[in-house]
């Protein structure tokens, strides 16, 4: 099964190892992994900002860079949700390539959906000493529906023990350019994701998205915080760490 | 309703400055509507929400689709059972058809149950100027024309005050012995009202939907103020908007059910009103005279357009109660009548674009809020939306512009954004030092203030090190 891995722009600059587990997860379930070299962005910034002729240029771009893989993952819900939920909004004036981005959007999936659903063989071989508990992050929820299928592959983790937080489905408070638009009321929503995060006892906080990684995890070490630790649900499902 | 939505940033700055606030905002949110609404849906059935979801969604649709067909059905129905149907296009129309029957009833005092057109109007101050005293009777709407102070909630309007801050105001209000048991205090307010309720010329009241096919209005409440409101006095105002109407008594049943399940999670409320023209010859009650007055004020120039579909709205609250901005800072934040999602997209539209630049971006666009909603409207949509309008017309400051438009050039020319994601990885990696958390970041305060950047773990992007390892 051949399948182009979306890296993300925040995975390339942030946090290269979770591309690099997300790579391993797909290749593990038997997929012919290819990550094209030109991609870049999914354009979200621009759509979100109201921009919709660099969210169109930039769509444009991934569909072409990713045009001859019969899937295209991405591990974060919230890059696959502008191409499944918003690219078609994207060409809205332009027949032609709104049904290309139908058709596009609909071979899109979310790391631990494609696994979940699609992947013939999810092979999890990790091991996990401890409790964590999952942030569910609002595109991957609420625009895909992502919600069993992380805690589905986190349960076959060995030594793994899913504890569920208050208010796991609210917003973090990250919200792209909100956290640096109005920085005091995002870091009011973060600091309210830790006092449910720290109240759970987990460990760890796993989650699926790049963007509430940061903002969670810079909200917990400023809080003084530096022991729960916040895993992407790739890391903790390859086992890499 | 004075317009400070041009403040929202430093409306709420104070707002998160406010320790008895955020101590309010945060009872509210663990214990207030969503869990009851939760509860509400679980018991009626989550499925079959949703198809009465879908189901509401299409009544606001058929109604919308024929506005003027509607209202003129209503207009005509109302009528035939004696009532006086007035039009407004404007707020300041609607204080001044107001005012005209109060002097042609001689009204000296006017007792109000809950109208958020009211507060869109300023009714309040417009009958004030004229010498008629107005009496809020909804509790919490009579809470706040003691303290002087706009709703902070479509339904549950001083919510941002407590006990405590209550019992203050009514110690100094109505010069009693200060009480901080809920029951006595409720007992206070009714006994300064009745006296009100008794002397009153004429009831205002909101109206939650106005019934095409009976020429009824409707309110659904959970004092009975409302009711009294409405038959007491000699002459009842009914003030709403235009796009409350519905074809018919069978849909309203369909919205019913909706409303107050995602308003407070009660399968009804106490008090459903439905009042269809003044008293007639064998009742024993009711007004002598009654009125509608039905308010524009922008809502038909959202009719046909991409923002239609907000229209549909029938205030129930539950995108405000959902939404984590909401919760973090309050309803006086928006700075106008309507506040959290609904607010954000109705008064950019309502007031102008212009005038509430911060609230369609004042939203992580989390989706709470359409996912809560009883008759789906897309608020993360129309939110997004109006930032497109923002941009079209050029009212993105000079910053932000720039900014979108070198990412976007980079973000279309793979091998210069390689070069420049691999500076910047090392950049940001270096600046995280040994703890790996910037603590101030380079045009980046707004992140800073409240948290750290963590910074990259690698020196390198994922793109290099994938290429280094495929050579």
């Amino acid at each position: 099964m051949r399948v182009g891995l979306l890296v993300t722009c925040l995975v390339d600059l942030m946090r290269p190892s979770i591309g690099f587990a997300a790579l391993k997860l797909l290749e593990d379930a038997g997929c012919d992994v290819v990550v094209p070299a030109t991609q870049t962005c999914c354009g979200q910034p621009g759509w979100n900002s109201g921009d919709r002729r660099a969210a169109r240029a930039l769509a444009e771009k991934l569909i072409a860079d990713f045009e001859d893989c019969p899937y295209v993952v991405a591990p974060s819900g919230s890059c696959a949700g502008m191409i499944r939920t918003h690219f078609p909004e994207v060409f809205s004036e332009d027949a032609g390539m709104r049904a290309r981005a139908e058709r596009f959007g609909a071979r899109t999936y979310e790391l631990t959906e494609f696994l979940a659903k699609v992947a013939h063989r999810p092979r999890v071989s990790a091991r996990f000493d401890g409790a964590v508990t999952y942030h569910d992050s609002c595109s991957g929820l609420r625009e895909l529906g992502v919600k069993t299928e992380p805690r589905k592959l986190l349960a076959k983790v060995e030594g793994l023990k899913l504890v569920e937080m208050e208010e796991c489905e609210t917003c973090c408070g990250f919200g792209g350019t909100f956290s640096i638009k109005y920085g005091d009321v995002s870091a009011e929503m973060a600091e309210r994701k830790c006092a449910h995060i720290a109240a759970s006892g987990a460990q760890a906080v796993v989650l699926g998205d790049l963007g509430c990684m940061l903002n969670i995890e810079g909200r917990l070490r400023k809080r003084g915080d530096d022991t729960t630790r916040v895993l992407h649900v790739a890391e903790v499902l390859a086992g890499e760490r | 309703m004075q317009i400070q939505s041009m403040h929202f940033r430093p409306r709420a700055a104070a707002a998160l400055a406010d320790a008895a606030l955020q101590s309010n905002l945060q009872k509210f949110s663990s214990t207030g509507f969503t869990a009851l609404r939760a509860r509400a849906v679980a018991d009626f059935g989550a499925g079959l929400f949703e198809k009465l979801r879908g189901e509401g969604a299409a009544i606001r649709d058929r109604a919308l689709a024929s506005l003027d067909a509607w209202i003129e059905r209503f207009e005509a129905e109302a009528t035939r059972r004696g009532a006086t149907v007035l039009f407004a296009e404007t707020r300041e129309e609607a204080c001044d058809l107001l005012l005209d029957i109060c002097r042609r009833h001689g009204v000296k005092k006017a007792i109000k149950s809950k109208s958020m057109l009211s507060e869109e109007a300023g009714v309040n101050e417009a009958l004030e100027a004229a010498g008629v005293t107005p009496v809020e009777t909804d509790l919490g709407e009579y809470i706040l024309q003691l303290a002087g102070e706009p709703p902070s909630h479509i339904i549950a309007p001083a919510l941002h005050k407590n006990r405590g801050e209550v019992a203050d105001l009514f110690e100094a209000r109505h010069r009693a012995p200060r009480k901080t048991d809920i029951p006595l205090m409720t007992r206070e307010a009714r006994e300064v009202l009745r006296g009100h309720f008794l002397g009153a010329d004429l009831g205002l009241s909101g109206g939650n939907f106005l019934i095409a096919e009976s020429g009824s209005g409707v309110i659904v409440t959970n004092e009975g103020n409302g009711r009294m409101v409405t038959t007491l006095p000699r002459v009842h105002v009914c003030l709403t908007g235009i796009e409350k109407v519905i074809p018919t008594l069978e849909d309203f049943a369909t919205l019913l059910r909706l409303l107050t399940r995602s308003a407070t999670g009660q399968p009804i409320s106490n008090y459903v009103s439905l009042f269809t023209g003044p008293r007639q010859a064998p009742d024993r009650d009711g007004p002598e005279y009654m009125y509608f007055v039905l308010v524009d004020a922008g809502r038909t120039s959202l009719v046909g357009g991409g923002m239609q579909e907000m229209l549909r709205c029938i205030r129930c609250g539950a995108c405000m109660n959902h939404c984590p901005v909401y919760r973090a800072v309050g309803g006086h934040a928006y700075g106008w009548v309507y506040p959290g999602p609904m607010g954000s997209v109705l008064t950019p539209s309502y007031v102008g674009l212009e005038n509430a630049l911060d609230l369609p971006h004042a939203a992580t666009l989390c989706g709470a809020c359409s996912v809560a909603c009883p008759v789906k409207i897309p608020l993360p949509e129309l939110l997004r939306d109006l930032r497109e309008k923002q941009v079209d017309r050029g009212l993105r400051p000079a910053r932000e512009r720039l900014g979108l438009r070198l990412w976007a050039w980079l973000a279309l020319r793979p091998r210069l954004y390689a070069l420049a994601t691999a500076a910047a990885a090392a950049f940001l990696r270096a600046l995280g030092g040994r703890s790996g958390m910037i603590s101030r970041l380079p045009f980046g305060s707004e992140w800073t203030r409240g948290r750290f950047f963590p910074a990259p773990r690698s020196w390198r992007t994922f793109r290099s090190l994938y290429a280094a390892r495929r050579r």
